[in-house]
């Protein structure tokens, strides 16, 4: 596939490309895959399918607690994978990452362990994922804590105007997104952290979205605790992290019990140990660890900067090919440095399934449906949509296909 | 690749997608049921009007891809006017053709229209977008008390 000049795209993107090895593959047909549906689970470079295989074959055990070499070796590569993720964030001390199975957990662990009660409030966005809305449904219902949640506006921004209202003196937790899964949507965060703090509350960041894209830096945006999913920055799925300042982590209570999350046990009692470790109860998933350390060094290697340039040019290009098909309409901001590479859509006449099977006839792989973030598809009055969301590896020429295969789904479904 | 997707989309579907048969909510009913597909979101709100065990009426509203809106349209056809019993049978039939896998051949006698739904079996995540209204349908009727 042929690279149009497009500044800001990432350099050497063929070589990159060929670090994808599924990129490579065909479908059905024939037709080449034109993977556009990252923001649901990003494709794997070789070398993180190499640490994991190699980590499988040459050095697997059980971590912690195996006095063997191998036993040791593992227990080292799961804790480098540790130093790795701290890096990736910025974090402060390797002590403030804990491994998850996904942002879903994670998002969970601090909805089960943060303190809520009657009187307290917890406030979240219109725009958040399902899991960052049930999750604190679940906690304001055992706790009488009452949920509020900032509104949108009709270009796909979080509406600001009443804030000073919704964050009070009795609020606990702000938790809201970084980028939107749906709308694409950045979100101040640094502002959102400032107002929670300002009023005693604590800050959760949903970034799965932002991760793979942005530089996540929590010192810089100066907040309490981040989550985030692996599968979605090259790394495999079973592996997610929460971020969290050393002393609120220190704080919280237990979330699983069992082993290595303790420093005693009796048949009465246990004390439990420090973060990471007393949120890790169980044997972790290791050689996920260890896929994920390997997949955010190779973004820190690419540099996260530049995967955001690619991104943005990427995502400009696509608002303007979109735009061009009769009767499309992009759902959110149509300003590319205003939102991540996740562009949802409408098409006139066409429901987003039979666009999914028909751009899928095509090679074309993207998402229909309500991508877990329905509520937000009822602000726009909308039931489900269509999305296509590019990745470091995406380039125009995919751009390209994807608006011809829409062009030809409106020829298939004989729209004028 | 596009004889698959035609095989998905045949006429008869779009025809249906386009002019739905019996579309829309009637006051004339023994039970309405509201049934979601969780996983695309797509919904279907169902009425049915049973008198001396014959479906007199099914009306319903539905939010859905063409696949989805087709098959309340057929199943609208093929159900309506005809004892329970026997709508009953004609469920059955539809569902043991969508859950074939497209290996089981559809009989055109009973299923009419809804024989173009065999190209539907061969496309796992297609096949609860087609049984949606069924579904909801029997439900209806159970509630209904048609299945006594």
């Amino acid at each position: 596939m042929s690279v149009p000049a497009l500044p800001g795209l990432l350099p050497e993107l063929e070589v990159v490309r060929k670090d994808f090895p599924i990129l490579e593959r065909t479908l059905a047909g024939g037709v080449p895959l034109v993977y556009l549906d990252s923001a649901n689970t990003s494709q794997k470079p070789q070398v993180v399918i190499d640490a994991m295989v190699d980590h499988l074959e040459r050095h697997n055990a059980n971590i912690a607690r195996a006095m063997h070499q191998l036993g040791a070796e593992s227990t080292a590569a799961f804790e480098e994978a540790r130093d790795k993720v701290a890096a990736f964030l910025n974090a402060r001390s390797r002590n403030e990452v804990v491994f998850t199975k996904n942002a879903t957990e994670a998002l969970n662990l601090l909805a089960r362990t943060i303190e809520l009660g009657p009187g307290d409030n917890v406030v979240i966005t219109e725009m958040e994922h399902h899991s960052n809305i049930v999750s604190w449904q679940l906690a304001c219902e055992r706790s009488g804590a009452e949920l509020r949640w900032f509104g949108l506006t009709d270009d796909g921004q979080l509406d600001l105007s009443n804030a000073d209202r919704l964050v009070d003196e009795n609020t606990k937790v702000v938790a809201f997104t970084w980028v939107s899964n749906m709308l694409g949507t950045i979100n101040p965060v640094a502002d959102l952290c400032a107002r929670a703090r300002a009023a005693g509350a604590v800050s959760v960041v949903d970034a799965s979205q932002a991760a793979p894209q942005l530089v996540v830096d929590v010192q810089a945006v100066e907040c309490d605790y981040l989550v985030f999913t692996g599968h979605k920055v090259c790394g495999p799925t079973g592996i997610g992290v929460l971020w969290g300042r050393e002393e609120l982590l220190n704080e919280l209570p237990p979330f699983h019990g069992g082993g290595e999350m303790i420093e005693t046990v009796t048949m009465a009692r246990s004390t439990y140990a420090k973060a990471p470790h007393r949120f890790e109860a169980g044997t972790p998933p290791i050689v996920e660890a260890v896929g994920l350390g390997a997949a955010v060094e190779y973004l820190g290697h690419l540099g996260l900067d530049v995967v955001h340039a690619h991104e943005q040019a990427i995502t400009a290009y696509a608002l303007e090919g979109l735009q061009t098909v009769p009767g499309l309409t992009v759902l959110g901001p149509l300003d590319a440095t205003e939102r991540g590479g996740a562009i949802s859509f409408e098409l006139d006449g066409v429901h987003p399934h039979d666009i999914a099977q028909v751009l899928d006839s095509r090679g074309v792989a993207v998402r229909a449906g309500h991508h877990c973030a329905k509520p937000a598809h009822a602000r726009f009055g909308v039931q489900s949509s269509t999305r296509m969301s590019s990745y470091l590896y995406t380039t125009p020429g995919e751009i390209d296909a994807l608006v011809e295969a829409l062009e030809y789904t409106r020829s298939y479904f004989k729209l004028g | 690749m596009s004889q698959d997707l035609d095989a998905l989309y045949q006429e008869i579907i779009l025809d249906h997608y386009k002019n739905p048969h019996g579309k829309g909510l009637r006051e004339e009913f023994e039970a309405e049921v509201h049934h979601v597909n969780p996983t695309c979101g797509d919904e279907v709100t169902l009425r049915v009007h049973l008198s001396d065990g014959v479906v007199d009426d099914v009306s319903y509203d539905a939010l859905g891809c063409s696949i989805s809106q087709a098959s309340a349209s057929v199943l609208y056809d093929l159900v309506v006017g005809k004892n329970v019993d026997e709508a009953m049978a004609i469920h059955e039939e539809f569902l043991t053709l969508m859950q074939g896998k497209g290996s089981v051949e559809p009989d055109e006698e009973t299923l009419e229209d809804a024989i173009a739904f065999a190209g539907v079996a061969k496309f796992p995540a297609r096949v609860k977008c087609a049984l949606l209204s069924w579904m909801a349908w029997k439900d209806a009727t159970v509630q209904a008390g048609g299945d006594r």
